[in-house]
């Protein structure tokens, strides 16, 4: 079997997180998922909006609680609920990219603070060190040393998520979730966003959780994928084989839905547009959750959840009663 | 290689020639777009492609009338609907053209309706303006309407507000409103980017099905080449202002002619098995549109630019009869001619 099952750098086991939103409403956010990271593994989370994935990323860090189940780094079980001190502590091993690098920077802070603010928490009180880090660090990024005294809005997108990665990488963590990193930017500057984490990842033996919606790049980028549904895990498998290969109807709409840039490929391309819309994930009803949608439906897929199992002869994980 | 510019004024049903816009800001004249043609038929779609800052949305906008001026200002050009000037002045014949004859959809659904208003009203607004409905009648027309654009019990949703509806849905009664007119034009701005994939290609078919059931033209703006493979007849692409390729959607793919082109297909991830985790980016950013280099805007990014590009302006170089490239490597000096280049082997090795 294949190394990262025998020894993940993050594991979660029936990872749950239920919003409460009143009158006896719960969202369920993020519900019941397994998942294994191995060391230094890309491993890529699609879905589409509100199935969840920022929810799951934001969870295993411990910026949500967990409602249940459990989250472990190198074996040693996270905190349930996190205390600053908790914090202080698995910061330096985990850390978060975010989607959107206009807001995810505190507009009042220079970039030299903003990078060289994780330094001085946790383990640099020595100003000049923390600045030549930073330096290091914007450098290592792509960005001039003397950017540090300037603010987020004199620099791009491009740039701000380069400023986002230096923050995030400063403490040299061992496990980064990206959430959506390069959805904000633009077709050129993604790939050079790619490409530097991808160099990142090589030099730092970083091991990344990958959330994104865009599925061509999600496969380009990472070494296993899994496919998410209104909070549970559909497909798990290496990503170029679950790109190219789907087994649950899921993926093969999502996958059928995204369109090439080749114009012979689309003109041919029967309309697969699926109908209807993810459901609301507010008190979910038994059963398989995409059986609203599915094409393949079938009279168990109503009744029975179908669980997240192991394919017999591939390496691919899929929850789909097709399969059972 | 040189061809000659065809003259073809007076066949299209929107034409629209030498436009630049500029924009008064504190710092300074931004030239947002300098110099673009291009032309619409009925019942074919045009894609603008571009990054952002490059100018396809004040393309559009312009035309519609939607640039505040000040500080915007519209210095040169003329678009000629059906052989009447649209620029500047938006009434033709007593009917405003806006809303009327060329329809709009924008990028974010959410914010592009009135959240004080049911979404039955807001689509039967544009039918009491411009044809003259009484309410009652134009409230049913927006119910055909919904019905037309396949969302679910119109009758239900046409009363209900905009927070109650997705985004998929919200962008579904745009395209409702944006049609309720019978336009020859739809100018969908960025549609489905705020969308997800599943949703962006049941927007897209519709959009496919509506302009085979009226024979409207499309403008379709985006950023993303998938959805333009998937919807363009025609393809202009544009980088600081300018367009710096136009074809039809075959030549563009498959016999890309600017670097640029050749460079943004680079940077996508294709569909190869064997190709991972390398993409070939274009390095550095799009010129500073206040003081516009005077050669090609693209040159200090271009791997392949010479010391005239960085002079002067290329000129449109025809490649065949609708499609050119503005790029001095097609000139009869060049050394390299564009149809040699190649990412995987010459330049990024």
């Amino acid at each position: 079997m294949v190394n990262h099952l025998e020894v993940p750098i993050l594991e979660t086991q029936n990872l749950t997180r239920y919003f409460d939103i009143g009158k006896k409403q719960v969202v369920h956010a993020v519900d019941g998922v397994s998942i294994s990271v191995g060391e230094k593994e890309i491993m890529g989370l699609v879905g589409e909006s509100g199935s969840g994935k920022s929810t799951l990323g934001k969870t295993i860090l411990g910026l949500h609680n967990k409602t249940s189940g459990s989250v472990s780094f190198r074996g040693q079980a996270l905190p349930q609920k996190y205390q600053s001190k908790d914090f202080q502590k698995w910061s330096k091993k985990m850390q978060m990219i975010f989607q959107d690098p206009y807001s995810s920077l505190n507009p009042r802070m220079t970039v030299g603070e903003i990078v060289g603010e994780g330094l001085r928490l946790h383990s640099e009180s020595d100003a000049v060190k923390v600045k030549e880090r930073v330096a290091d660090w914007l450098s290592k990024v792509g960005l001039q040393a003397d950017h540090m005294s300037r603010y987020p809005h004199e620099f791009s997108g491009g740039q701000r998520q380069r400023i986002g990665i230096a923050r995030a990488l400063i403490l040299e963590p061992e496990f980064i979730v990206c959430d959506e990193p390069i959805s904000a930017l633009d077709v050129s500057v993604q790939a050079q966003v790619i490409n530097l984490l991808g160099e990142l990842k090589e030099t730092m033996g970083l091991t990344m959780l990958f959330i994104a919606h865009d599925l061509s790049m999600v496969r380009y980028v990472s070494d296993r994928m899994a496919v998410m549904y209104l909070g549970s895990l559909m497909e798990v498998g290496k990503a170029n084989e679950v790109y190219f290969d789907p087994k649950h109807p899921y993926t093969e709409v999502l996958i059928g839905s995204n369109p090439e840039p080749d114009p012979k490929v689309e003109r041919n391309r029967p309309s697969t547009a699926i109908q209807g819309e993810i459901p609301s994930p507010v008190n979910v009803a038994p059963g398989c959750r995409f059986a609203s949608r599915c094409p393949k439906v079938m009279e168990v897929c109503l009744q029975t959840t179908p669980e997240l199992l192991p394919l017999k002869d591939i390496d691919r994980s899929v929850a789909c009663h097709l399969y059972l | 290689m040189r061809g000659q510019k065809k003259s073809r004024i007076g066949s299209k049903l929107l034409e629209v020639r030498n436009l630049e816009v500029e924009f008064d800001t504190y710092g300074g004249i931004v030239k947002a777009v300098r110099g673009v043609d291009f032309s619409v038929d009925s019942g074919k779609t045009l894609a603008i492609v571009g990054e952002s800052g490059c100018g396809k949305s004040v393309t559009v906008q312009s035309m519609m009338g939607l640039i505040p001026m000040p500080p915007g200002r519209i210095t040169s050009g003329s678009a000629l609907l059906r052989g009447q000037e649209v620029l500047g002045d938006t009434i033709i014949e007593g009917k405003e053209i806006r809303g009327a004859e060329i329809g709009m959809i924008f990028q974010d659904p959410m914010t592009s309706l009135n959240p004080t208003m049911t979404i039955g009203n807001q689509i039967a607004e544009p039918l009491q303006i411009h044809r003259g409905y009484s309410y009652r009648q134009a409230f049913n027309e927006a119910i055909n309407l919904l019905d037309m654009s396949k969302i679910p019990e119109a009758a239900k949703r046409a009363k209900q507000y905009p927070f109650e509806f997705s985004g998929g849905m919200l962008q579904r009664a745009m395209i409702a409103m944006a049609i309720s007119c019978k336009p020859s034009i739809l100018v969908a701005d960025e549609p489905t980017t705020a969308l997800d994939v599943t949703i962006q290609a049941q927007i897209l078919d519709l959009m496919r099905d509506l302009q085979s059931q009226t024979g409207m033209a499309i403008i379709l703006i985006t950023h993303d080449l998938g959805v333009v493979a998937r919807m363009a007849d025609e393809v202009a692409v544009m980088y600081a202002g300018k367009i710096i390729e136009h074809g039809t959607v075959e030549d563009v793919f498959y016999r890309s002619a600017h670097p640029y082109t050749l460079g943004l297909r680079a940077a996508m991830p294709t569909n190869d098995p064997a190709n991972q985790h390398q993409l070939n980016p274009i390095e550095g950013s799009p010129p500073d549109l206040f003081s516009p280099p005077p050669g090609c805007g693209y040159c200090a990014r271009c791997p392949w630019a010479m010391s005239i590009c960085h002079k002067s302006h290329p000129e449109d170089y025809y490649l065949n009869s609708g499609h050119y490239s503005r790029c001095w490597l097609h000139h009869n000096d060049s050394k390299i001619k564009p149809n040699q280049l190649s990412f995987s082997e010459e330049v990024r090795g």
